[in-house]
């Protein structure tokens, strides 16, 4: 489990992250969302201990991770930028790594070929290509079989079969009853892979949701109805806590009641229905509309 | 651990996790895993042999060339050996890249964040590369000095000079006093590296210290060069009689309290910086 509470930290006059309150639960997978600098990576690195936040605290399955006394069994990290030696081998990354914690060369074979490394494990990680170093970077977080898992970007650079191995990796994690904490900028791979999201904007917590609901409250999530009794039956949904939008053609998109609800509606009310589709905001949508004011870098027009 | 579940959220399915394999951090532990680093490193084992040759090579090109060593009043058998151990000089620059390469080529590609990620709790990460560092370079520069010791007294007296031995006053001292120099040498070098995090800068900074200051100084006048015995490769090279400097020297072992303090200071800064700065 991860618990953050009152997180704030400020580089200079700038504040990446602030006042950010959250608890990843294990047993999970929990998707980290938020536009580029809304403070994702900082919060990871403030996880791992890395950055001293300036108040607040984060505590790493019950315990202040700096103190931990065995801290590879408590948490392995994963971070954005590169954090291997060019100079050394997969395997002596690994393997210097795995040292402090008193693990074994049998394990670092392991999460080698658990990381489909095998055959590059002796060769010098300075000529991996992104997909290669993202592999290594897992391993090594994989290395002490860590009760809580934390990875930034993780398929990013991934081949197809690396984004599939990292799907069912992180879903085999959260079934072990681990903590699993991911963040992704690819919003279709986040869906199949998350039950829980936290959203973060401009440094501060968005939302805190399971995906259904964040999906589930956005503009697009309803029912599209199509009847040539458009504003007849406009009036008879009418009812507080639904939406109906009439465009002026012969469909209505309503939110806030069901399909069946919208049906049984129209029968009692003798209008008749030519279609009644219930339609779903995608994770990308709803991420969208939620983050659109607190996006840090907007992309400028096209020249 | 159990998994808490939210409202309107299926139960995840849990299993119990695997054993874990990690167990405490220790220093050993963190001595083998800086170790499994430094060997593996290319440059290591460059600067190392680069190292070793320059000591020896230049001991034999200095008891090989020029005249004759005899010693005499004024030219002690220590003297000449100190002479013969000229290549400690050109070495200290090679080793010293080690050193600072130590933190700065892990702050240089990132894996200073992994580094620092499983042993949270950092100190033993700064002790750790000092300890394999000095266990590294002092027995590596002892056998060189030992080494450049014996082939430069061979040379030197199969060519008609003074048998010098490794009894006569001041030798000894000054043959194990280059090793050790060039040990503390490199823990100056370790903490600038941990303290300026950029390569260019430690290597820079390790330069200006001991080639650049003590040559400028050497050309300082008289009446201002009082402190020039106090700089670390001056301090230090009393001990092996290498001190550049116009003022009197001080005694060896004093010079070399001197240097180890500049090594203590730089490696306490470095260690408070280490502790409280963002990796």
């Amino acid at each position: 489990m991860i618990e953050i509470d009152g997180l704030t930290k400020r580089y200079g006059d700038k504040t990446a992250v602030d006042g950010l309150s959250f608890v990843v639960e294990p047993g999970v997978v929990t998707g980290f969302l938020g536009p580029n600098g809304a403070g994702k990576s900082t919060t990871m690195r403030m996880i791992a201990g890395l950055d001293r936040p300036d108040s607040g605290t984060v505590r790493v399955n019950g315990k202040h991770y700096p103190k931990a006394p065995a801290p590879m069994a408590e948490l392995g990290i994963l971070l954005d930028a590169r954090s291997v030696h060019p100079g050394l081998s997969a395997r002596n990354n690994l393997l210097a790594l795995a040292r402090t914690a008193g693990i074994g060369r049998r394990r670092v074979d392991e999460v080698i070929e658990l990381a489909g490394l095998g055959e590059v494990a002796g060769t010098r990680a300075g000529g991996f290509s992104l997909g290669m170093g993202q592999r290594l970077g897992v391993a090594a977080a994989l290395l002490g079989r860590p009760q809580t898992v934390v990875l930034d970007e993780p398929v990013n650079g991934l081949d197809p079969d690396g984004v599939r191995w990292i799907r069912l990796l992180l879903k085999s994690l959260a079934a072990e009853g681990r903590t699993v904490l991911v963040s992704s900028h690819l919003m279709s791979e986040m869906a199949q892979t998350a039950t829980q999201l936290v959203v973060l904007g401009r440094g501060k917590l968005i939302t805190e949701a399971s995906v259904e609901d964040f999906t589930g409250h956005a503009t697009g999530t309803g029912v599209l109805v199509r009847t040539p009794e458009t504003v007849r039956l406009a009036e008879v949904l009418a009812a507080p806590g639904v939406t109906v939008i009439n465009d002026g053609t012969a469909v209505l998109r309503v939110s806030g009641i069901t399909a069946e609800q919208i049906g049984v509606a129209a029968w009692r009310a003798h209008l008749p229905v030519y279609e009644l589709t219930p339609t779903h905001a995608s994770l990308e949508e709803a991420f969208m509309q939620v983050t659109q004011d607190s996006i840090e870098y907007h992309a400028g027009a096209t020249r | 651990m159990s998994a808490v579940t939210r409202p309107g959220l299926a139960p995840p399915l849990v299993v119990p996790a695997p054993a874990t394999v990690a167990g405490p951090v220790t220093q050993v532990r963190v001595v083998r895993a800086e170790w499994t680093k430094l060997r593996a490193l290319r440059s290591t084992r460059w600067c190392t042999l680069i190292a070793a040759v320059l000591i020896v090579g230049v001991g034999a090109l200095v008891a090989g060339s020029g005249t004759v060593y005899h010693v005499s009043a004024g030219n002690s058998a220590a003297a000449g050996i100190s002479g013969a151990l000229l290549g400690v000089l050109i070495a200290q620059l090679v080793l010293g890249v080690v050193g600072v390469l130590a933190f700065s080529g892990e702050y240089g590609t990132g894996m200073i964040r992994a580094t620092l990620a499983v042993v949270p709790s950092r100190l033993p990460v700064l002790w750790a590369k000092l300890i394999v560092l000095a266990g590294l370079v002092l027995p590596v520069s002892m056998l060189c000095a030992f080494a450049d010791f014996f082939t430069a007294t061979a040379i030197e007296s199969s060519r008609g000079g003074s048998a010098i031995s490794l009894t006569d006053p001041g030798v000894l001292r000054t043959v194990v006093g280059s090793s050790l120099y060039l040990t503390v040498v490199v823990i100056i070098g370790l903490a600038l590296g941990a303290l300026l995090r950029k390569t260019a800068a430690g290597l820079s900074a390790f330069a200006a210290v001991f080639f650049v200051i003590p040559i400028v100084a050497g050309t300082l006048p008289h009446s201002i060069t009082g402190f020039t015995p106090y700089l670390p490769s001056n301090a230090g090279g009393a001990l092996w009689g290498q001190s550049a400097t116009s003022a009197q020297a001080l005694s060896p072992w004093t010079g070399f309290a001197v240097l180890c303090g500049y090594a203590v200071v730089l490696t306490g800064l470095a260690a408070w910086q280490l502790r409280h700065r963002d990796a």
